[in-house]
């Protein structure tokens, strides 16, 4: 019928599915991540045993067919707390990353549509970008106290401004299309508008940003471990196993370097599959070439 | 070299495309000849291929998805179907010269116009020191008629206005005595005087310098004024060829004649009996865009300047002028989009230009607008069906009625049914444009303001909306305001005209009169630039 060349927008089916089948980095990535996501979700089942079983005469074995990473200096099993860790580590990831792009994308939508609100809001943004991120999550921490709850919260509020930039942008842009200008013209309400024809088009760019952010807050959670201001020991994270082998590194090295591969593996699967999804997402990046007569 | 070898010939040129579209080749078996101090024209409707030949002459085809397939393209004997990346870049700007379409993407925003037109020079004649270079970005500012050269050379785009602009593409292309320019569509975007200007100088400049034009167009009025030889191009072959005297007044082909047939030319609606109380009516409205720059200086732009005017139920009232003279301005404010700073807007007596909130959202629905650019104005992501129910259910209607409204609305617009289901990138722009049209009236409203509706159009479909705008008012009978720059499709389908120059109506009245009978300055100096062929052709027939 349409005999105007423009190929189909991929948004008609499922277009992450679509951006994983055609980069076979992303994909790989992808497989990766779901296999450490499985890992954390059955630690239980595949490790056996308690993570937290001090054995004080099995401390600091080396990794063998008995302790695969060996143990630590209370002679827990490393294999078992670096798998359990990972549902922490994940978690928070997770929850930063959803809760930090659900709070900058309402921010975003509004500061880009309601132009009086613009230069306010925008104004505190800035201002929490001044703020180191890290240097925040430690002060609301160590006030607080650590729970789930305030390390996510500690490590989104951080996020919150990058993700409002980002949407402002593609609603500042996408406002001025003529379909918004007809659906306002309709007379539909802002919130309609808003939900309807241009959250849409910020999408695309959110999933990015979220990997990423995912990315961002294993790696800050860790470093709030590593600091001594994440999680009580008793709950096992990467960056808290990682604080506790710091002491015996010399010795044995393994209780650093599991879960510091788990950490670095992690993370650099969601870059890559956020790097893979951009570059189809992306329509500035798209090497999608266009037919035109 | 022989006098009679032509700048570019063009052999039996095939340019493929990507599996699965509606047809094979972008480019089939397509040969032409430009000679010297000759401008030949490519005229074809969008998808013709018309395009795809300059880029391929450029060698700027997209190689992955468009491959030239066969034929051979010769440049001054050579061929450069075959040259090297290396050989192109020494042709491009030395032996070939492009013009495009929008002067304002294809000019560097951030570097003054002199800069870039000297660019060209310092890449290809190394040899050339400052002074030389200087002299001759004045010299070509000067032949192409670029007021006070010396000053322009330093502004930058954005300073310049689009006539301006084009001149600086033109003088770009000519800085190195090209033996081919390829212009694609140079005037498209430009005012009618504007675009009678440009084509003058072309033609112009074609008597000094030596080169030979290829003119890419979709309008015949263009290739009435300028063309030396004509080829007409359909689905990518070549359907007809000649001089413009013997394709225009005898076209051979069907598809030359229907193109012929579907310009618009000049044709009055038949006087208006006199009509009962205005539907809309504005008074004294006025609107100014104010910005501040960043060292606080306030700049304030006169967009409207006291415009009144009023509607009479099922009235066509076509609003004309350059652009800049506040015609979109005019459309924006009627719609509410910009609130006036003072003046009335009285709809069915009500005034409505301080409405804001719950009220504003109730009153729009009985104003509706008609884009430009089709491709726009439909949100890619939503269904036609969606997009078509989303205005009469805000405004009350239950989802079943507005689907069978919506429904109704399709055949109206001449659609099926059944193409609520498919989402807008399935449509053509003719369709879109009718879908746009339904979406307007399924709100049911009292006035619509179309905005240059039918400009973004090929001219056998432009002729189609129009007479479905012409259907639709005799059986619906809303009231319509027709903004747009073509005084003859003005002509076709207003009852009264209102031109605009600088933010105000400078003349208002009934369509007949205005155009055969000016009494001001500015509205015969818009006539006279209306391409000459409607004139031509009616004195042929």
């Amino acid at each position: 019928m349409s005999a105007n060349g423009q190929a189909p927008s991929l948004a008609r089916r499922g277009i992450l599915i679509d951006a994983l089948l055609t980069n076979r980095v992303a994909l790989f990535s992808g497989a990766l991540l779901l296999a450490i996501a499985l890992s954390a979700v059955f630690a239980g089942l595949i490790t056996g045993g308690d993570p937290f079983l001090i054995r004080p005469r099995l401390r600091l074995r080396p990794p063998g067919s008995e302790f695969w990473f060996g143990t630590d200096a209370l002679g827990r099993d490393v294999f078992a707390l670096v798998l359990h860790g990972g549902r922490i580590s994940l978690l928070v990831g997770l929850f930063a990353a959803l809760a930090g792009a659900a709070i900058g994308t309402v921010i975003g939508l509004l500061t880009g549509y309601l132009r009086w609100l613009d230069p306010v809001v925008m104004r505190v943004m800035d201002g929490i970008m001044a703020i180191p991120g890290i240097l925040f999550a430690v002060a609301l921490v160590s006030l607080v106290g650590p729970s789930l709850f305030t390390i996510v919260a500690a490590i989104t509020f951080a996020e919150i401004p990058r993700v409002t930039r980002l949407v402002r942008a593609v609603v500042l842009s996408v406002r001025e299309e003529s379909y918004v200008r007809a659906a306002e013209g309709l007379g539909i309400p802002a919130r309609l508008v808003l939900l309807r024809h241009i959250l849409p088009s910020c999408i695309a760019p959110l999933i990015v940003q979220t990997t990423y952010m995912f990315a961002a807050a294993i790696l800050s959670e860790a470093v709030l471990g590593f600091l001594g201001v994440g999680f009580p020991p008793d709950i096992p994270s990467w960056g808290n196993v990682l604080a506790e082998g710091r002491a015996v590194f010399q010795r044995a090295p393994w209780t650093i370097i599991a879960p510091g591969l788990f950490l670095a593996v992690t993370v650099m699967a969601v870059n890559l599959l956020g790097d893979g999804l951009r570059d189809r997402l992306d329509p500035r990046l798209s090497r999608a070439a266009k037919v035109s007569s | 070299m022989t006098v009679s070898e032509p700048i570019l010939r063009i052999e039996n040129l095939s340019v493929a495309l990507p599996e699965g579209l509606d047809r094979k080749h972008a480019v089939h078996d397509v040969s032409l000849e430009v000679h010297r101090k000759q401008i030949v024209c490519v005229v074809g409707e969008s998808g013709s291929g018309k395009s795809v030949t300059a880029a391929a002459v450029m060698r700027l085809l997209p190689e992955k998805v468009l491959r030239i397939t066969g034929g051979a393209i010769h440049l001054e004997g050579e061929d450069i179907a075959a040259a090297s990346p290396a050989r192109l870049c020494e042709l491009r700007g030395n032996r070939i010269a492009m013009i495009f379409q929008e002067p304002l993407t294809a000019l560097n925003p951030v570097m003054r116009v002199g800069e870039q037109i000297a660019e060209v020079l310092r890449i290809h004649r190394p040899q050339m020191d400052h002074r030389q270079i200087e002299a001759r970005v004045v010299e070509l500012m000067a032949d192409v008629q670029l007021p006070d050269p010396d000053r322009l050379a330093r502004a930058y785009p954005h300073q310049l206005s689009g006539g301006q602009r084009q001149r600086v593409m033109i003088a770009m292309a000519l800085a190195l005595e090209p033996a081919l320019i390829i212009a694609d569509e140079p005037t498209t975007a430009l005012d009618v005087t504007t675009q009678a200007q440009i084509l003058r100088l072309l033609r112009e400049l074609l008597t000094k310098h030596d080169s030979g034009v290829l003119m890419i167009t979709h309008d015949f009025g263009v290739v009435a004024d300028i063309a030396d030889h004509v080829v007409v191009m359909q689905q990518g072959e070549v359907v007809e060829r000649g001089t413009p005297d013997k394709v225009l007044a005898a076209p051979e082909h069907p598809y030359t004649r229907a193109l012929i047939e579907a310009v618009p030319r000049f044709r009055y609606r038949p006087e208006p009996e006199r009509r009962e109380a205005a539907v809309l009516a504005v008074e004294g409205l006025s609107l100014t865009y104010r910005s501040t720059s960043f060292l606080g200086a306030k700049r304030e732009t006169r967009a409207l300047d006291t415009v009144s005017f009023s509607l009479a139920p099922g009235e066509t009232l076509g609003v004309v002028g350059e652009s800049g003279s506040g015609k979109t301005s005019l459309a924006k404010t009627l719609l509410r989009f910009e609130t006036p700073d003072s003046g009335r807007i009285l709809f069915q007596g009500q005034d409505i230009a301080g409405l804001a909130g719950s009220a504003l959202l109730q009153m729009r629905r009985h104003i509706q607008m008609v884009f430009q650019d089709p491709y726009k104005s439909l949100n890619p992501r939503r269904r036609i069906g969606q997009s078509l129910i989303e205005g009469p259910v805000q405004h009350g209607l239950s989802v079943g009625e507005a689907v069978k409204r919506a429904e109704d609305l399709m055949e109206l617009v001449g659609l099926r049914r059944d193409a609520l289901d498919r989402f807008p990138h399935e449509f053509s722009g003719g369709q879109r444009q009718r879908i746009c049209i339904a979406r307007a009236l399924a709100m049911e409203p009292s006035v619509i303001v179309a905005d240059e509706a039918v400009s973004a159009l090929d001219v056998s479909v432009q002729a189609q909306v129009l007479r479905l705008f012409e259907e639709l008012q005799r059986r619906i009978g809303f009231a319509m305001i027709f903004v747009t720059h073509d005084l003859r499709v003005a002509s076709n389908i207003c009852d009264r005209i209102a031109v605009m120059q600088r933010g105000r109506i400078v003349e208002i009245g009934p369509a007949q009169r205005v155009f055969e009978a000016p009494e001001e300055a500015y509205t015969r100096e818009l006539l006279a630039a209306v391409p000459g062929f409607a004139r031509k052709v009616a004195a042929v027939a």
